[in-house]
């Protein structure tokens, strides 16, 4: 549950005047905040928890850290749709 | 079940438990923090291939198992509220409260919804705006930006619809109340890697020097979990008790300065109560006054409720490091994942359900049997999970 999930940045936009992006994670996209990590551009990789990016990360750790948290069964949050 | 053979690190892994094994002198109990790490430990066995000396207890790192039961039954009764929206982190559905979970609500006609991110939910109530949006905010530090984000948000669309059922908890105070136990037995700790992502590691350093205890904040991995502990030992043996952050490729020493911020507008410390342990001061997050009017406990009024936990379920002591999930007689008998008697068998980074997922309670059967259970990690005998001859490990 505490656990953060990396992904690519896909595109950025703001929403109300916050920073937001589309992230890709494997083969998901979702709508993430990226206010907190406010220099990121498309193709950076982020570390995100729950829609919200927490820090950057190379591409080479995002991939480990992908592979590994999909072998553990932990990314079934990203099965949960928008309502 | 994956074991270490399957891990592809799997001859890094190996060389980090022969170092521990070479410095290790003596006994030494570890605690890791977080949910996520209980998992990776029990999924890859690799407590089982650390030295006897070593023993690793679990810690209350896994937010939906310590969730107060009066915090599940006030959600239970406001989700049942024909006006609201209930939204929800997916795990939080099955929780058990005193009038069952969300999940039988929700099949009895409730409006109950499994959102990805409380983004999600604020973006809901700007769609509803006849409906009363709440979200079951609950977390450690990780999950408190994205949710003093989504509060922060709603005031700024002045979406009066939308509100927030806090139920943060923090780990250092967790971790003290821990230290402060009598019996305490836990000489260092596995510190928890993405909390420190966001909160960094300063507020850890006053704890490992009042109470001599090394801090190791540490991934989730095998390698991670297993560079972790080696470090905490080195600590140990030599008498140090510092913070270390060997993870520094997801943690700064100060964290994530711009969450940090928000935290700090968003919410303030309360005294919280944790499922299994009780009350521990100072030790959770909830919403300041200025955001009160998206504060769902203040919004809807709940009677009063009256909570009975089982009288066999020993998960305070397990939280707390003094157990382990075998010593309970209901362990994968009466108390299962499907049937939970407590709070670390209500969700899989809970101890009990790590335990049962992979296996350990067919051990502890066989064990009772004098037979062989089924599952090991790669060294072990089942029978024998003490184990290990570190040159075996190769």
């Amino acid at each position: 549950m505490c656990l953060a999930i990396p992904g690519k940045v896909v595109e950025t936009y703001r929403e109300h005047d916050v920073l937001m992006g589309k992230v890709q994670f494997g083969g998901v996209s979702k709508r993430v905040c990226l206010e907190h990590v406010p220099d990121v551009r498309a193709d950076d990789y982020v570390l995100v928890h729950v829609g919200f990016a927490l820090s950057r990360i190379d591409e080479a750790e995002a991939r480990r850290v992908f592979e590994f948290l999909d072998h553990m069964d932990q990314l079934d949050e990203l099965k949960e749709r928008a309502p | 079940m994956k074991h270490l053979d399957e891990y592809r690190d799997r001859a890094a892994a190996r060389k980090l438990a022969a170092a521990i094994a070479r410095i290790v002198t003596r006994p030494w109990t570890i605690m890791e923090v977080c949910g996520g790490q209980t998992h990776s430990i029990v999924k890859y066995g690799i407590d089982r291939i650390l030295p006897r000396e070593l023993e690793l207890v679990h810690g209350p790192g896994c937010p939906v198992c310590v969730t107060s039961l009066e915090m599940i039954d006030r959600a239970h009764a406001i989700a049942a509220r024909p006006e609201v929206i209930f939204c929800s982190f997916g795990d939080m559905l099955r929780v058990p409260g005193s009038r069952g979970d969300l999940l039988e609500l929700k099949s009895r006609g409730s409006d109950i919804r499994i959102v990805y991110s409380p983004l999600d939910a604020v973006n809901l109530a700007a769609a509803n705006p006849d409906q009363k949006v709440v979200f079951f905010a609950i977390g450690f530090e990780t999950t408190a930006p994205a949710n003093a984000m989504a509060v922060w948000m709603a005031r700024q669309r002045r979406l009066q619809n939308f509100s927030v059922l806090v139920s943060h908890v923090l780990v250092p105070p967790m971790i003290t109340a821990i230290l402060q136990a009598p019996g305490n037995r836990v000489r260092g700790f596995l510190g928890p890697g993405h909390v420190c992502t966001v909160m960094g590691q300063t507020e850890y350093e006053p704890i490992a020097r009042r109470y001599g205890v090394p801090i190791v904040i540490t991934g989730f991995e095998p390698v991670d979990l297993l560079e972790g502990v080696l470090r905490t030992v080195q600590q140990l043996e030599a008498g140090r008790a510092e913070v270390e952050n060997p993870y520094a490729r997801a943690v700064r020493r100060e964290g994530n300065p711009a969450s940090r911020r928000l935290i700090e507008d968003v919410f303030e410390v309360c005294d919280r109560k944790w499922r299994g342990v009780g009350l521990i001061p100072k030790s959770g997050f909830k919403l300041r006054y200025e955001f009160r009017a998206h504060d769902a406990e203040r919004l809807f009024e709940v009677d009063d409720i009256d909570t009975q936990e089982s009288p066999d379920c020993i998960s305070g002591q397990i939280l707390k490091g003094l157990k382990k999930p075998h010593d309970c007689p209901a362990f994968g008998r009466q108390c299962t994942p499907q049937t939970p008697m407590g709070a670390t068998m209500v969700s899989s980074e809970g101890a009990c359900a790590a335990y049962y997922t992979y296996g350990r309670h067919l051990e502890a059967a066989a064990r009772a049997q004098g037979t062989n259970g089924a599952g090991s990690s790669l060294e072990t005998s089942p029978a024998e999970p003490q184990l290990v001859p570190i040159g075996g490990i190769r």
